[in-house]
C-alpha cells in the first residue's frame, strides 16, 4: 500500500480526469466540490490542457458542449445547486449524444440548502434532471480510489455508447483523504467519426444538432436512443455484494452510505444476524439482477439514504415488491450512524423471529 | 490492532487537520488501512477545526469516528465538544498551556502536554500539533515503529525543506516528554 498517495476525493477526480485524457475542464465554485476546480486550476495550465472558470454554471456546462462535440473529452464539476443549473446543458448533451462528464458532489437541498454531504439528488441523477426523454450513465463511487476509478470508467462509457455520464459524489467523499494508486489506468480512445473537426473537403458536414421540427424524426431518435439505453441496461450494470451469500436481510446502499451500511453489516454479522449488503455502483443503469437473485433467501430489505427514500423506489422496482423494503436515513446533511443502521437491522431481524 | 479511531480537534491555524494527516500517513507507510475525513464549513474559517482519522488491518467501513479510542485535543471548547464521546478506556492527549482545566472524565487516560508554551520556547511557535502529535504516536504502539522522516517527506513538499528539519525536531521534542 506504500506505493499509494493520500489524496481528498475531490482532488482524485480531478487527477483521474487528467490520466483519462481529459484536457477540458469548464467550471465555477461551490462547496464541497471546489477543490475539483482548484487542482485543474494547478495542473491543466502544466500539461497543455484548459482550466477555465466560466461565469456561470450555465456557461460551464455549453462549453463542455462545445468541446464533446469537437469529440475531445471534457468535464464539468458542481455541487447539488449548481446540478440544477446545469440540467438544461445536460440535457442538450443527452439530445445531442455526446459524451461528456459532469461530476456531482451532492450537497443537502433543497433551494440552497447547506453544504454538509447528502445524497437527495438521486431521483435528478438518474431520471434525467432536465427535460425530455433521456437518461444519463450515473456512477456511484464508494471511496476516494472509487473517485478516482469510477471517472475513468465514466469516461470510458460516455464514449463507448455517446452518452453523458455523471460522477454522482456527497461532500464527505469529496473532502475526506484515503490512499489512492492510479497507476493501473491504461488510457482508451474511441473512433468519433461524428465530430465536428472540419470535413478537410473530404466528407459530408456532422452535424452537432437536438431540434428536430419533424416529429416523426424526432421519435425515431428517441427510440433509437432507448434502444441503445436497453443494451446499456444489459451490459454496463455494476454492483459490490457483501456477505449475500445466504443474507436473510439485505442492506442496500450507495457512495458513503454503504460505507456505514458494510459496518453495520459486520457488527450483525457478529451477533448472529445474517445480514448482507447490495451496493450499486451504477445508479443508472440500476443493477437489478442482484436484487432478483436475492430473492431466494433474502426476507427483508433496508434501504439506507441521505434522502427521504429515492433509490428506495429502484429497489422496490428491482424486488417487484416481493419483499418488504423499509428506509434508514438522514438528511440535510446529516449522516446515519452505525448504531441507527444496526438498530434497524435488529428490529428488522426480531419482526423476522416472530 | 483492529482499528484505532482518532479525532484531532482546536482552533483553526494549529494545524489540526496536518497532525491528523501525519499520522494518517504513518498507518498507510506500515501498510494498514486508513482514512481522514475533516470538518468543513464556515466554521473552519478562524474557529474549530477537527478531523476524524482511522487506522485499521481491515477495510474501512464508515469513516466517521463517533466515539474515538484517542482524542487529541488543542482547546477548551474542543475539549468540551469531545470529551464525552471518547470511548471508555481510550485517551486524551491535551495541549495543557492552552487548556486551563483538566480532563473530568474518570474512565480514560490522560497525557498532558503544555505543548503550545513547548513550541514558543524553542521558537516555532506553530508547531506545537507536532509535539502534541508526537507524543501521540509515542504512546500509541501500532503507530510508534518505523521512520518519521519517510511521513515527513511525504507530507511536506520538496519545497519546503526547511520546514521538515523543524517538524522533525516538533516531533522529536513531543517524543521526548
Amino acid at each position: 500500500m506504500s506505493d499509494k498517495k493520500l489524496m481528498k476525493g475531490n482532488e482524485a477526480i480531478a487527477e483521474a480526469a487528467i490520466e483519462a485524457g481529459c484536457r477540458f475542464y469548464f467550471g465555477y465554485p461551490i462547496t464541497p466540490q471546489t477543490e475539483v476546480a482548484a487542482y485543474m486550476a494547478k495542473r491543466m495550465p502544466k500539461i497543455g490542457g484548459v482550466f477555465l472558470q466560466a461565469e456561470s454554471e450555465l456557461a460551464a456546462v455549453n462549453m463542455v458542449y462545445g468541446v464533446a462535440s469537437a469529440g475531445k473529452r471534457a468535464m464539468t464539476s458542481s455541487s447539488s445547486p449548481g446540478i440544477s443549473l446545469k440540467s438544461e446543458g445536460i440535457s442538450y448533451l443527452a439530445g445531442c449524444d455526446l459524451p461528456a462528464l459532469i461530476v456531482n458532489v451532492q450537497r443537502g437541498g433543497p433551494g440552497l440548502g447547506g453544504i454538509q454531504p447528502s445524497q437527495s439528488d438521486y431521483f435528478q441523477a438518474t431520471r434525467g434532471g432536465g427535460h425530455g426523454d433521456y437518461h444519463i450513465l450515473v456512477l456511484a463511487p464508494a471511496s476516494v480510489q472509487e473517485m478516482a476509478d469510477f471517472t475513468v470508467k465514466a469516461f470510458d462509457l460516455a464514449d463507448k455508447w455517446r452518452v453523458p455520464a455523471m460522477l454522482l459524489s456527497d461532500g464527505t467523499l469529496g473532502q475526506m483523504m484515503e490512499p489512492v494508486s492510479m497507476e493501473h489506468y491504461e488510457a482508451k480512445t474511441f473512433d468519433k467519426p461524428w465530430a465536428v473537426t472540419g470535413t478537410g473537403m473530404a466528407r459530408e458536414h456532422n452535424i452537432i444538432n437536438s431540434l428536430y421540427l419533424d416529429p416523426q424524426k424526432l421519435e425515431i431518435e428517441n427510440f433509437r436512443r432507448y434502444e441503445r439505453y436497453e443494451r446499456i441496461k444489459a451490459e454496463e450494470a455494476m454492483w459490490e455484494e457483501y456477505l449475500m451469500d445466504d443474507a436473510e436481510i439485505c442492506v442496500t446502499a450507495y457512495g458513503i452510505s454503504a460505507r456505514v451500511a458494510r459496518s453495520a453489516v459486520t457488527a450483525a454479522r457478529a451477533q448472529g444476524i445474517k445480514a448482507g449488503m447490495i451496493r450499486p455502483q451504477t445508479l443508472w443503469p440500476f443493477p437489478v439482477k442482484p436484487f432478483e437473485d436475492s430473492l431466494e433467501h433474502v426476507r427483508a430489505y433496508i434501504d439506507v439514504e441521505m434522502s427521504m427514500g429515492q433509490m428506495i423506489e429502484d429497489v422496490r422496482l428491482a424486488t417487484r415488491c416481493a419483499r418488504p423494503v423499509c428506509l434508514s436515513n438522514r438528511v440535510g446533511g446529516m449522516i446515519p450512524s452505525t448504531e441507527q443502521v444496526l438498530a434497524k437491522i435488529k428490529e428488522i431481524a426480531g419482526g423476522l423471529d416472530k | 490492532m483492529a482499528d484505532i479511531k482518532i479525532v484531532f480537534a482546536g482552533f483553526g491555524g494549529q494545524g489540526i487537520l496536518f497532525a491528523g494527516k501525519l499520522v494518517a500517513y504513518k498507518g498507510l507507510l506500515e501498510n494498514k488501512y486508513v482514512s481522514w475525513l475533516p470538518s468543513y464549513g464556515p466554521e473552519m474559517r478562524g474557529g474549530t477545526a477537527n478531523c476524524s482519522v482511522i487506522v485499521s488491518d481491515e477495510q474501512i467501513g464508515s469513516p466517521m469516528v463517533p466515539t474515538p479510542d484517542i482524542l487529541m485535543v488543542m482547546n477548551g471548547p474542543s475539549l468540551d465538544t469531545f470529551e464525552d464521546c471518547v470511548a471508555p478506556g481510550g485517551r486524551i492527549f491535551a495541549d495543557s498551556s492552552l487548556i486551563d482545566r483538566k480532563v473530568r472524565r474518570t474512565d480514560v487516560e490522560t497525557f498532558y502536554v503544555p505543548a503550545s508554551q513547548m513550541a514558543n520556547e524553542a521558537g516555532m511557535p506553530a508547531l506545537a500539533n507536532m509535539i502534541l502529535a508526537g507524543k501521540l504516536l509515542k504512546e500509541t504502539p501500532a503507530l510508534s515503529g518505523g521512520s518519521i522522516d519517510a511521513v515527513l517527506g511525504k507530507i511536506i513538499s520538496a519545497r519546503h525543506k526547511d520546514m521538515l528539519e523543524q517538524n522533525r525536531k516538533a516531533l522529536e521534542m513531543g517524543f521526548a516528554v
